[in-house]
């Protein structure tokens, strides 16, 4: 399977970035979660023989500095409309998975006419005091698979990508983007992943999907009900033995619901 | 050269398995360990304890800024300055210091230090940490990312608080404030001498050259370690075209001095060893939240501490290895003094932050060890620095004429004064 190609744009704001795009057909726009996208996922790949994909590395997330004029939850939805202003694309379908389904459902309230269809993958954005979300700002590397995959072994290595973090080197370019991408995320994820997205969500007008992982334990399923609740017209679909970080786990199965709930 | 006697006010109590029953000390710590009666007693005798040390002769007693830390029980460090400033006349209050990206405004700051400043009659030394990600990010719930900024933000409106003589409005991206009036002011012109906490980013230190504010290195890894980082910032100081004031840097040095160095093992050794093997128990995971340190340092910086294996690195630590790497100073008053000049030399520190009271150690232990670092090892130091004496920049020079404690006791016990003529009956309400 081919690797998507990166493009570099640049925003009506001067915010400049790169953005992995392939495929054919409708175009799909996704927005990754906090731990980033690579033109080598394999989920983008399998959406590239159904959509012509567009998924824009998200300031912080890739070679480029981290960007300072991005800071609130506006900041973030109002940059997530340029940037599909910037791919000069007209009411595609947007594609959010955790943090970047958080901004999608907020680009979504915000301009609800301006996009087709909306797919929000195990999205942040909500708080339930009842069930706090586990704090993964204050995880160790070598724990984060456990809140974030079914098969946890699995989920290290995926989550490692190959590195040996008994490597210092290794260890220390992880730590390097770590800081880099969370430290962009915690700006809306941070302390608490709640910017009030509850109170907008009403504006949604766009075909919504709900996909979720049904062993999902960052947001497990008390969050799934609570989105449901909030967004009663979205049709949902579990995926069986998937932890939260559906991308990376379950690119075969995620990809498939995706065009069942586009369908 | 200046000693102030510090207390970080641990908690006495931790379990003897507190490392194996607590993931951290700090943040989520039990609060189930906490008992609110034993530390009436527990306040009490800390505070006494930095009363003590002014009349042994310190130059200042020092509290700082912690929260939910098993460590250091003290949320808010000014409610203990204003304790002190009643009963004390001479040392300088040191709060090192408050957490100016904590507070919403932090005009707060302004004003709970000029308060401090004038109740002491400008005896303040004033700290502005950034604050640990433990307090800052975990326990008051900043934004790791910005939390720097919201500090560079906070620092300006508390020094133009200050300074301004007019009211002004302050359009700030994390305060909007349209009337700024701090009042009261600080008795020490422009302001009290400012003290900056760090750890060691470049950064920091440009902030404290800039300004003339002492850069302020607070470990617990004691001189040895201490000496490479203050050597890149003397270096940073020249590179800047600075003067080589020693007081432009503090250090933070953990001492216990008894009779001989063996006695100093026997006394001290177990409360030393309580504290690094349980005070400093803090979960990783909470010591860098992402987005906190700048990339920079995060390249520099050591990784190990990540590591699954060596979570449990420091319990294996013995009083041998403390005093041999030297985190703690201990030993006779010839040992301490010796070592203590060498420290001062090398870091070319102007300021000593001495924690005496460290762990569970004892309140007797704690004045023993402070008496004699009073009589037998200060005396001999203290004119380490002369060119200190006449710059104003980095210790307080308190008015003359302020009132004292004795003062203060004997107007409290004094009949109210009648100042109305004695054939009169007073105000007659009906006129």
């Amino acid at each position: 399977m081919s690797e998507l190609n990166v493009k570099r744009l640049e925003t009506r704001n001067g915010i400049t970035g790169e953005v992995l795009t392939g495929g054919t057909g409708p175009a799909l726009v996704y927005l990754h979660s906090a731990f980033g996208v690579q033109s080598t996922d394999r989920l983008l790949q399998k959406l590239a023989k159904h959509f012509t994909v567009h998924a824009p590395v998200w300031p912080g997330f890739g070679p480029d500095e981290t960007e300072t004029r991005i800071e609130t939850m506006l900041d973030f939805t109002l940059h997530g409309w340029d940037l599909v202003d910037a791919m000069g694309l007209t009411k595609p379908i947007i594609v959010g998975h955790s943090m970047g389904g958080m901004i999608a459902a907020e680009m979504a309230a915000t301009a609800p006419k301006d996009l087709s269809e909306l797919v929000l993958i195990a999205p942040a954005g909500l708080w339930v005091d009842q069930c706090p979300v586990p704090d993964i700002f204050a995880m160790l590397p070598y724990e984060l698979a456990t809140s974030l995959f079914h098969d946890q072994e699995l989920g290290e290595q995926l989550l490692t990508a190959g590195r040996n973090f008994n490597d210092n080197e290794a260890l220390a370019e992880f730590m390097v983007n770590r800081a880099r991408q969370m430290g962009t995320a915690g700006k809306i994820l941070f302390p608490i992943p709640n910017r009030r997205l509850a109170q907008r969500l009403y504006r949604v007008a766009a075909r919504t999907a709900l996909i979720w992982g049904a062993s999902d334990r960052l947001y497990p399923e008390v969050y799934r009900n609570e989105w449901r609740s909030l967004l009663p017209a979205a049709r949902e679909i579990v995926i069986p033995d998937a932890g939260h970080m559906l991308p990376l786990e379950r690119p075969s199965k995620l990809t498939k619901a995706i065009l069942k709930a586009l369908a | 050269m200046k000693f102030c006697w510090f207390n970080l006010m641990p908690w006495p109590d931790l379990p003897d398995d507190f490392r194996e029953t607590n993931r951290s000390v700090w943040v989520d710590i039990d609060s189930k360990l906490f008992d609110p009666e034993r530390a009436n007693e527990v306040y009490h005798t800390y505070m006494d304890q930095l009363e003590y040390a002014e009349e042994v002769g310190f130059d200042g007693i020092g509290v700082n800024e912690h929260h939910q830390n098993g460590y250091g029980i003290m949320p808010s460090p000014n409610i203990i300055a204003a304790g002190l400033a009643r009963r004390t006349s001479d040392a300088a209050l040191c709060v090192i210091g408050n957490s100016i990206a904590l507070y919403n405004p932090p005009i707060r700051v302004a004003e709970e230090f000029a308060m401090l400043d004038c109740i002491s009659g400008g005896r303040l030394v004033a700290g502005f940490p950034v604050g640990t990600p433990m307090d800052t990010n975990f326990c008051y719930g900043q934004i790791p990312a910005l939390t720097r900024d919201k500090y560079a933000e906070a620092h300006e409106l508390i020094v133009r608080a200050w300074t301004e003589d007019e009211p002004f409005a302050f359009d700030g991206k994390y305060n909007q404030l349209r009337y700024v009036n701090c009042w009261p002011k600080p008795i020490q012109k422009p302001r009290p001498p400012v003290y900056i906490p760090g750890g060691g980013s470049i950064e920091t230190w440009d902030f404290c050259l800039e300004n003339d504010y002492n850069y302020s290195y607070l470990s617990f890894n004691g001189y040895k370690a201490g000496h490479a980082l203050l050597e890149r910032y003397w270096d940073r100081v020249s590179e800047l075209d600075k003067d080589e004031s020693p007081g432009r840097a503090a250090f933070a040095q953990i001492i216990c001095v008894a009779d001989s160095d063996a006695e100093a093992e026997e006394l001290y050794a177990e409360h030393i060893l309580y504290f690094f093997n349980r005070c400093l128990h803090v979960h990783p995971g909470f010591s860098d939240p992402p987005g906190y340190r700048t990339l920079k340092t995060i390249k520099a910086g050591k990784l190990d501490q990540l590591r699954k294996e060596n979570q449990e690195i420091f319990q294996n630590l013995t009083w041998a290895d403390l005093v041999e790497r030297g985190y703690v100073i201990a030993g006779s008053p010839d040992t301490v003094r010796e070592q203590m000049e060498h420290m001062i030399k090398t870091l070319r520190v102007g300021t000593v932050f001495c924690l005496m009271h460290m762990g569970d150690m004892p309140d007797w232990k704690v004045r023993y060890s402070t008496q004699l670092f009073g009589e037998k090892v200060m005396p001999q130091l203290k004119d380490m620095w002369p060119e200190l004496e006449d710059d104003p920049r980095w210790w307080p020079r308190p008015q003359s004429n302020r009132v004292r404690h004795a003062d203060s006791i004997a107007a409290a016990r004094l009949p109210a004064e009648d100042p109305r003529p004695s054939s009169g009956t007073g105000l007659d309400i009906n006129e």
